[in-house]
C-alpha cells in the first residue's frame, strides 16, 4: 500500500506541489503588486492619456516641448560628465591604492570612507558644498586671500559645474567600491606572462589588463550615469529649481501640475524609467561580460 | 627610479582624494563654529525639539521599515531557495527594479494611487507614515534581499529545516528560531544600510508632507545661518556609523559592497 501511494505521488505531487509552492511567495508579489506595479501602472496609462482622459501618443510626442527636452538634456550632460570624470578618477584611486604601492592601511581606509561617502548624499551633502564653495565658503574666501576670486569669473556653486562638483562626491567612491574587487582579480601571473614576452608595462596595460577590465569599467560608469540621473534630494537642495533637471521637473509636477497636463508629467517619468532601465540593462550586460575572467 | 616616481604620482591622487573627501566636512565643521558662542549651533539644535522630533521619528520610521522589510524577504529568500528556486530570477529582477524607477517616481506614483479612494492613505498621518514605510522597503529590497540571499546560501538550510522539522518545528518556528539566528550578520548589515539609507533620505519623505530628518534640515536650511552646518555634520556622523558598523559585522566575512541609493 505505502509502496503504491508513494510511487504515485509523483504524478500526483508536481503540479498541487507548484501551485502551493508559489503561495508562499504571495506576500512578497502582493508587496510588489501594490508598491511598485500599482503606481508604475498609474504613471504608465495616465501617461498615454490626454486631459479629456481619451487614448493619446500626444504626451509622449510633447516630450520633445524645448523646456522639457532642455530638461532631458542637461540631466544627461550632468550625468554623463559626472560618471565619466567620476569613473576615471575613482579607477585612479582605487589603482593607487591597491597596486601604487601605497601602504595596505590607506586601501581600508579608503574603501571605508567610499562605503560612507557614496550613501552620503541629499539635502546634507548640497549644504557641505554651499559652505565650501559658496560666496562664503571656506574654499572660496580662502583663494579671494590670494588675489583669485571664483565668483568673479563667473563660478557659482548652483551652477550646472557646481552641480556636477557635487554629484562627484557620491559619483567617485561608487567607481572605487565596485572597480576595486576587479583590479584585485588581476592576476599577477597575466603580468609575468606579459613581461617574460617582453611586453612593456605600457603595453601590459593596452593589450592585456584595460581589455579585460574595460567592461567593468564601462558598466561602471553606467551605472554611475543611472546614479546620476536618478538624483533628486541633492539637485532640489542645491539650486531650488534654477537647473531645469528631470527630477526636479517631476517633482513640480507632483507638488502641483505646473505643466497643466497630468499626462505629460507621468510620460516624463516615463521618459525617465526608460533611461534608467536602458543604463541598467547595458550595466548587467557588460558585468555579465567580465565574470568571463573570474573564476 | 621609475617605480618610485609612479608612486609619487599614486600619491598626489590619494592626496587629490582626500582634499575632496574631507574639504567639505571641514568647511562644514568650520562653518558651524562660527557661531557665537561656540558650539552655539550645536547646543541650540540639539535643544530644538524639531531636531529631535524628527530624528527620532525618521529612527522609528526605519526600525518599522527594517522590520517589516525582513518579515517580507527573509521567508520569501528561504522559501525560493528551498521550494521554488525557478522563481529565483523573478523576485530577483523585483527586487531590482528601484535601480530601474528612482525615488522621486516612486512617489509620484504612490501619491497618485493611494490619495483617493478607495485607498487613501495620504489623507490620514498615519497612513502617509506607512505609504513612506511601504516606499522606504522597496528603495531597501535589494540590498536587503542581497544580504538575506548571501547569508541564505553560507548555510545549510535544507539540513537545517529537515533537521527541524523532524522535531516536529512548525515553519513559523523554522524561521524564527532556526533561521534568523544563522543570520544574524547578514540581516544586521542589511539593517544598518537601510538606517542610512533612511535617516538621510529627502524625497519620498518631502513629497509626503512627513516630519522626517532630511526634510527637517531642508526646512532649518531656509531659516538658520549655523545651525544647519552643524546638523549636516550630526547627520555625516550617523551614516558614518552606520557604515562602521556594517564594516564591523563584515570583518570575519569577505569584505562586501555596501551601496546605498537616496541621493
Amino acid at each position: 500500500m505505502t509502496a503504491i501511494s508513494e510511487r504515485a505521488a509523483p504524478l500526483a505531487r508536481p503540479a498541487r506541489r507548484f501551485s502551493r509552492s508559489w503561495l508562499g511567495l504571495a506576500p512578497f508579489f502582493l508587496f510588489a503588486i501594490f508598491f511598485i506595479g500599482a503606481p508604475v501602472t498609474y504613471l504608465v496609462l495616465g501617461s498615454f492619456q490626454n486631459n479629456e482622459g481619451q487614448t493619446t501618443l500626444q504626451n509622449y510626442a510633447d516630450l520633445a516641448t524645448p523646456s522639457i527636452a532642455n530638461a532631458f538634456l542637461i540631466t544627461i550632460e550632468v550625468s554623463l560628465v559626472t560618471a565619466v570624470v567620476g569613473g576615471i578618477f575613482g579607477f585612479l584611486l582605487a589603482y593607487a591604492v591597491i597596486l601604487g604601492g601605497l601602504p595596505r592601511v590607506l586601501r581600508d581606509a579608503l574603501m571605508t570612507f567610499s562605503g560612507v561617502a557614496s550613501n552620503f548624499a541629499g539635502v546634507p551633502l548640497a549644504l557641505a558644498f554651499i559652505f565650501t564653495l559658496g560666496q562664503l565658503g571656506m574654499v572660496t574666501v580662502f583663494l579671494k586671500n590670494f588675489g583669485i576670486d571664483p565668483y568673479a569669473s563667473g563660478f557659482t556653486i548652483y551652477s550646472k559645474l557646481g552641480l556636477e562638483l557635487v554629484y562627484l562626491y557620491f559619483q567617485f567612491p561608487l567607481m572605487v567600491l565596485i572597480i576595486a574587487p576587479a583590479i584585485d582579480g588581476l592576476r599577477p601571473e597575466w603580468r609575468e606572462a606579459a613581461e617574460n614576452m617582453g611586453a612593456s608595462s605600457r603595453q601590459y596595460w593596452q593589450r592585456v589588463a584595460l581589455p579585460i577590465l574595460f567592461p567593468t569599467l564601462l558598466g561602471t560608469m553606467i551605472l554611475l550615469f543611472g546614479n546620476a540621473f536618478g538624483a533628486q534630494a541633492t539637485a532640489y537642495q542645491l539650486t531650488s529649481g534654477l537647473i531645469p533637471l528631470v527630477p526636479l521637473l517631476i517633482g513640480n509636477q507632483i507638488a502641483g501640475d505646473v505643466l497643466h497636463n497630468p499626462g505629460l508629467g507621468y510620460a516624463m517619468a516615463m521618459g525617465m524609467v526608460a533611461i534608467m532601465g536602458i543604463s541598467i540593462a547595458i550595466y548587467t550586460l557588460l558585468q555579465r561580460r567580465a565574470e568571463r575572467w573570474r573564476r | 627610479m621609475k617605480r618610485r616616481r609612479g608612486s609619487i604620482a599614486w600619491w598626489l591622487v590619494f592626496l587629490l582624494g582626500v582634499l575632496y573627501f574631507f574639504l567639505p566636512l571641514v568647511a562644514t565643521l568650520d562653518f558651524s563654529l562660527k557661531a557665537k558662542p561656540p558650539f552655539a549651533a550645536y547646543t541650540s539644535s540639539l535643544q530644538d525639539p524639531k531636531f529631535l522630533g524628527s530624528l527620532l521619528y525618521s529612527l522609528v520610521i526605519a526600525g518599522v521599515t527594517i522590520t517589516a522589510s525582513l518579515a517580507l524577504i527573509v521567508p520569501t529568500a528561504y522559501w525560493v531557495q528551498l521550494r521554488v528556486p525557478r522563481a529565483r530570477s523573478l523576485v530577483e529582477f523585483v527586487t531590482l527594479l528601484p535601480f530601474v524607477i528612482p525615488a522621486v517616481v516612486l512617489v509620484f506614483g504612490l501619491i497618485r494611487v493611494y490619495s483617493r479612494p478607495p485607498l487613501p492613505f495620504t489623507h490620514t498621518d498615519i497612513g502617509s507614515s506607512a505609504l513612506l514605510v511601504a516606499g522606504y522597503i522597496v528603495l531597501s529590497l535589494p540590498y536587503m534581499y542581497r544580504a538575506v540571499d548571501t547569508g541564505l546560501r553560507s548555510i545549510d538550510i535544507r539540513s537545517l529545516t529537515e533537521a527541524a522539522q523532524s522535531m516536529g518545528a512548525g515553519w513559523l518556528t523554522i524561521l524564527w528560531r532556526v533561521i534568523l539566528p544563522n543570520l544574524r550578520v547578514a540581516l544586521l548589515s542589511g539593517a544598518f544600510l537601510t538606517l542610512a539609507i533612511v535617516l538621510g533620505e529627502f524625497t519620498i519623505a518631502n513629497f509626503l508632507a512627513r516630519p522626517a530628518f532630511g526634510p527637517y534640515l531642508n526646512l532649518l536650511s531656509q531659516s538658520k545661518a549655523y545651525e544647519p552646518a552643524a546638523v549636516s555634520l550630526i547627520s555625516f556622523g550617523l551614516t558614518w556609523l552606520a557604515m562602521i558598523a556594517i564594516a564591523f559585522l563584515g570583518r570575519d566575512t569577505r569584505t562586501r559592497i555596501e551601496i546605498g541609493g537616496a541621493h
